[in-house]
Parts: C-alpha cells; structure tokens; sequence
C-alpha cells in the first residue's frame, strides 16, 4: 500500500560486526501514532537513523512518504529530535529556528510564522533572543522539539523526547503528539517510558535485539482485562460466575479471564443473589511494564534465558558476534 | 549537492567566524604586526641611507624583509586555516550537531563543500587584506614597490586553502586534533623539503633533489611559496643572479628566479579538489 507513510521491511544495520538492527518491519499510517520500545541498545535509535537516511541500511528496503530511504526529497518533509539534541551553541533559539526552516527549504514568506508558532508549542516564545548554549538541557530539548515541529511536516521522529523534560514537559510533549495526529501527521516515537507510550500510542513495536518481538495496539498487547473475586459461603462459586467469562481457581481467589469489566456490578449482584459473601473484588489489567518486562526478561527466543537470573537480563544488547543467518 | 544547501552552510559557517570574533582577532593582530614593519622598515631605510647605502641595495634589503614577512605570515594563515578547518566537520559530529542539519534536504557533501567555501572566503579573505596591508605599508614608507604583488597574494591565499582543505578533509574521519596536526605538519614538511632541496643544490648533492621534490610535489604549499618569492623580489635579484655569483643565487632558498611554472599552479588546483573530493567521499562512509 503506497499510502502508508514508512513501510520498512527486514531492515538490518551493522556497525562493524557489532548488530545494531537484526530484521525489523514497520508500517506506519498517516494520523499514527507509533512506539518503538525497546531496552538500552535494542536498535530503536538505529531504526529511525536509517529511516531518515542518516545511516545505510546494511540489508532490507524501505520507503518514506513515497520516497525509497535515504532519499534526500522525503527529508523535507520529516521533523527530527534527535535523542542527543545537541544545536551550536552561539546560536539564538530564534536563529536556530531560522537555519532549519532554510535547510528545510521553506518558502520565506512562511519562516516567522513557522518560528512564532514553533516557540509557542514549546513554550519559549519568551527567551527566543537567548543563546542555545545559555539555555537549560529541558529547554534545549523542547527548542529541539521546536526544531522538529517546523514547516507542519508529515512524519515526526521524536528519540525519546521527554528525557531532560519536568512532568509538566512530558505532559506538554503528550498534548504535542495528539495534535499532530489531529492533523493527520505520522509520528513515530522512541521510548522506554512505558506509560508515555501506553498512553499515547496508537501501535506499539517492542524492540529487543534488534528484532521486533511483539506488536500491536496497546490493547491487544497488554490483553483483556480480568476480574479477581474473593468470595466465600457459595457451594460451587464457579458455576455463578462462569457465565461471565473462563473462570480459573487462584490461591487467593478466582479469576475471570477476558473479562468485560462493565459488568462487574452484575457479577457483584450475582453472588449475592447465590446467596454468598463477597470479600473483594478487584479488576486487574496488565500493564505495558509487566509486558515489557516479561518479554525482555523472559520471552528472548531460547529456552535457557529463562533460567538466567534476572540481575543478568536487565539492560541487555543485541549479540555481539555475527548472529546465524 | 544543492549549490542552494552549499550556501546556507557557507553563511552558517562565516557567520560562526564572525559571532566568535576569531576575524576580528586575527585582523588586530595583523595591523598590530604590520604597524610594528612599518615603523622597523622606517628606521631601517632611513638609517641605511643616512649611511650612504646606494639605493638598489636599500631596495633589495626591503624587498628580503617583505619576504620573510611573507614567510612568517604564511605560518600564521597555515595554522589558523589548519585550526579552523579541523574542526568544522569533526566536532559537528562528535558533539552530534551534524545529525539534526543532516535530517534535513542536505547531503553530506553539501555539508563538507559549503564549510569549506566558508573557511576559504575567511581564510583567503583575511590573507588577502593582511598581505595587501602589510605591501601597501611598506611601499609607502620605503618607496619599494614588489614586481607582481597580485601574483604574491594569490599565491598565499592558494597556500592556505591548500592547509585548510587537507585539514577539513582529514576531520571528517579523524578527530580534530589529530586532523589539524597533521595538516601543520605537512605544511611545514613541504617547506623543509623545498628548503633542504636548495641546500642540496647548493651543495652539489643533486642526487637526493628527486626524493626532496616529491615530498614538495605531494603538498604543493611549497610550490605556491616560490610565487610569493617571485613576485616580492625586485628584478634586480635577476640581474645580480646572471652575474658572477649565478651558482649561489639559484639555490638560495628565499629567492626564486622563475615564475611559477603553470603546471605547479594547475596541479595545485587539481591537489585542492582531489583532496577536499576525498574528504566528501570520506565523509558519506562515515557512521554518525
Ligand atoms: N555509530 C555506531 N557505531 C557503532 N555501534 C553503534 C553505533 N550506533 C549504535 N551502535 C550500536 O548499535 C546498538 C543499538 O544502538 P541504538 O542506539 O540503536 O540503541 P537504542 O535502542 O536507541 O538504545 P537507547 O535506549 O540506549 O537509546 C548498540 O549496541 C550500539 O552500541
Ligand atoms: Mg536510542
């Protein structure tokens, strides 16, 4: 389908004989929002170069807003915040504005308007005149963020965009997003922030590796929600809650998996009306984080990392010797 | 390439010159330096004609200090072309600038292409307003006019870009340190070559001249160095070298009796795009 706005597929990138990226496939749509998760040195950072065109893909094709990657023409319509936003430093924000709507090619008449707006999304309309190198590292990165949002382009690169941001930042950095979904932009997020991405995220690539190990929207991900019922002074509990979904015996309850939430003041009506007392009753939903952390930990392909202690499996990188191919 | 994203990195790049007051630094202390001649050359032809020194002597030892200026201030712009040119493109990268100017419609050779037009108009600009100083003020207090200054000045500027562009090319795979280094010393090894080359003509050992002229061939700073010689020196240096000491003068390393040959010139030219090509092929194969 030609009109999606990046379609990637087996891209893979080595440094040396060091595998950054293993085979990964992206798709994203216009009005997308997509997550790329992944734990320190996945590959997330080294996707997004090689969709920009700012490294060679070892292996694999893709396409960017129609254009086949690294095609120069698809750049002036791609914003970028690098994770390390690094701008000259003897540059006003004003100035620094300016430069890129001149790399970007932008018609002149649009460049001061496009550099209000910008500081004004980012909240540094007020220091505009000051050095880059005199501004905090949250301000440099939301004037980077500034950089990325010019000419209204339409696919957006953000490498982790709220990591020198306060929380009221990362909130702003949210709002920023849903906006540029509003006008139908593509944006493609990098994260380890799990609950920014869970709450922003239209689709969701879990990185590890250098390979995609899961995919999808946050629901489908995360899976339905369950409900826990502790109850006691019914003979045969199951049978009053089976009609509302599998139900399975816990040590500290039962469980009813998938659950349609909504209905938990019926099962609540239901067990009184069986005549039995009611303890607790508690709608549980996975989390991202529990996801995440089940599929790096435990997930990683060969059997034997499961036994690996956990201290081992945190912050892990891709293999570091020519995996088999 | 896109002469139009060449151009923006150009005025990026003189703009950075200009902010960080390197120019008007380099500037002061030329008019310094050139203030100091002048008054050193007025003393000095005035005492020597007092003495009743006969003119063409006083003008062959002005034009001997022209040239030793010449010398001394193409140390200067070789080293600060080196330094500027280092740099450029290395610590874009290193620090990470580059990644964010080139996510935009710019290709890398339009990054390296435009810091080097910048560097060169700063560079050869300043060159030239020094130069053109330093001759200006020594003819007005000496009366000694050099033959062919254009062909001087155009000469030091074409030594210059030649250091800078070794320097510019060698920075975008080494680091800016090492990049500059290498490019001051192969500017002063091309000097030493061409000077050992003189002392052996002058005594006699013609065997190794070969060798000496391939070190001048490979960075040809030293060929353009000749120009300058050339068009500071009176044409009475011609004269005296067809008399009776022909021998002494021919080998003298601060004089040159011929003209840049137009083969040094069209090689030098061709030395400058082959190397700053290398570096913008060196450049796209970089990891960023
Ligand atoms: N320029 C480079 N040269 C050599 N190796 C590199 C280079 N860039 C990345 N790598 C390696 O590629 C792997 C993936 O790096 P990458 O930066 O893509 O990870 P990441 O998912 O963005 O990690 P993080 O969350 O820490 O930003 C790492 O092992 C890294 O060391
Ligand atoms: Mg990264």
């Amino acid at each position: 389908m030609s009109d999606l706005v990046v379609r990637a597929t087996g891209l893979r990138k080595l440094y040396g004989h060091r595998t950054a990226l293993d085979s990964l496939d992206l798709a994203v749509a216009p009005g997308q929002v997509l997550g790329l998760l992944g734990p320190n040195g996945a590959g997330k950072t080294t996707a997004v170069k090689l969709l920009l065109g700012l490294a060679r893909p070892t292996a694999g094709t893709g396409s960017v807003l129609g254009l086949p990657l690294g095609d120069r023409r698809a750049r002036q319509r791609i914003g970028y915040l690098p994770e390390l936003f690094r701008y000259p430093a003897w540059l006003t924000a004003r100035e620094l504005l300016r430069l890129h709507c001149r790399l970007a090619d932008l018609p002149r008449g649009t460049w001061s308007d496009q550099i209000d707006q910008a500081l004004g999304i980012v909240g540094l309309l007020g220091r505009a005149g000051d050095r880059v190198g005199d501004l905090s590292k949250g301000m440099q990165q939301r004037l980077g963020l500034g950089v990325a949002l010019l000419g209204e382009p339409d696919l957006v690169i953000l490498d982790e965009p709220t990591s020198a941001l306060d929380p009221v930042g990362r909130d702003d950095v949210r709002a920023i997003i849903r906006a540029l979904r509003g006008r139908g932009a593509a944006v493609i997020l990098n994260s380890h922030l799990l609950g920014e991405v869970e709450r922003v995220c239209d689709e969701v690539v879990i990185v590890h590796r250098g390979r995609a190990i899961a995919s999808g929207s946050v629901r489908q991900l995360v899976g339905a929600p369950s409900l826990r019922v502790a109850v006691a002074g019914l003979a045969d509990p199951v049978s009053v809650l089976r009609r509302f979904g599998p139900v399975t015996l816990e040590q500290d309850g039962l469980l009813i998996h998938p659950m349609e939430l909504e209905r938990t003041p019926e099962v609540v009506a239901a067990v009184i009306a069986a005549g039995g007392r009611l303890f607790a009753v508690e709608p549980v939903q996975r989390s991202l984080e529990d996801l995440f952390l089940q599929l790096v930990r435990t997930g990683v392909t060969e059997a034997t990392e499961q036994f690996r202690l956990p201290v081992m499996t945190g912050p892990v990188g891709p293999p570091t010797d020519e995996p088999p191919s | 390439m896109s002469i139009r994203a060449i151009l923006v990195i150009t005025e990026l790049t003189l703009r950075e010159v200009l902010r960080r007051r390197l120019l008007w630094v380099l500037l002061g202390l030329s008019a310094v330096s050139v203030l100091f001649v002048g008054w050193v050359v007025t003393q000095l032809v005035a005492q020597a004609r007092d003495s009743g020194m006969d003119e063409a002597r006083v003008m062959l030892g002005v034009s001997q200090v022209l040239v030793i200026i010449a010398f001394m201030f193409s140390f200067v712009l070789a080293m600060s072309g080196a330094f500027l040119a280092a740099p450029a493109v290395a610590s874009d990268v290193e620090s990470g600038v580059a990644l964010a100017m080139l996510a935009r419609p710019i290709s890398r050779a339009d990054l390296v292409l435009g810091r080097w037009l910048g560097l060169s108009l700063v560079t050869g600009g300043y060159a030239v307003v020094s130069a053109a100083l330093a001759i200006g003020v020594v003819a007005l207090v000496s009366g000694y006019v050099p033959p062919d200054p254009v062909t001087a000045i155009a000469c030091l500027v074409g030594q210059s870009i030649a250091t800078l562009t070794l320097a510019l090319a060698l920075g975008t795979r080494l680091p800016s340190m090492s990049a500059g280094a290498i490019a001051v010393v192969a500017f002063g090894g091309a000097w030493l070559g061409g000077f050992l080359g003189s002392v052996a003509g002058l005594l006699r050992a013609q065997a190794i001249v070969p060798t000496l002229d391939i070190v001048r061939f490979l960075f040809p700073t030293d060929l353009l160095w000749r120009g300058v010689i050339h068009g500071l020196e009176p044409p009475i240096i011609q004269l005296l070298a067809r008399g009776v000491d022909r021998g002494s003068y021919a080998y003298d390393p601060f004089v040159a009796l011929t003209p840049v040959p137009t083969e040094a010139v069209l090689w030098s030219i061709a030395w400058i795009v082959l190397v700053l090509a290398g570096g913008v092929l060196a450049f796209r194969r970089r990891e960023l």
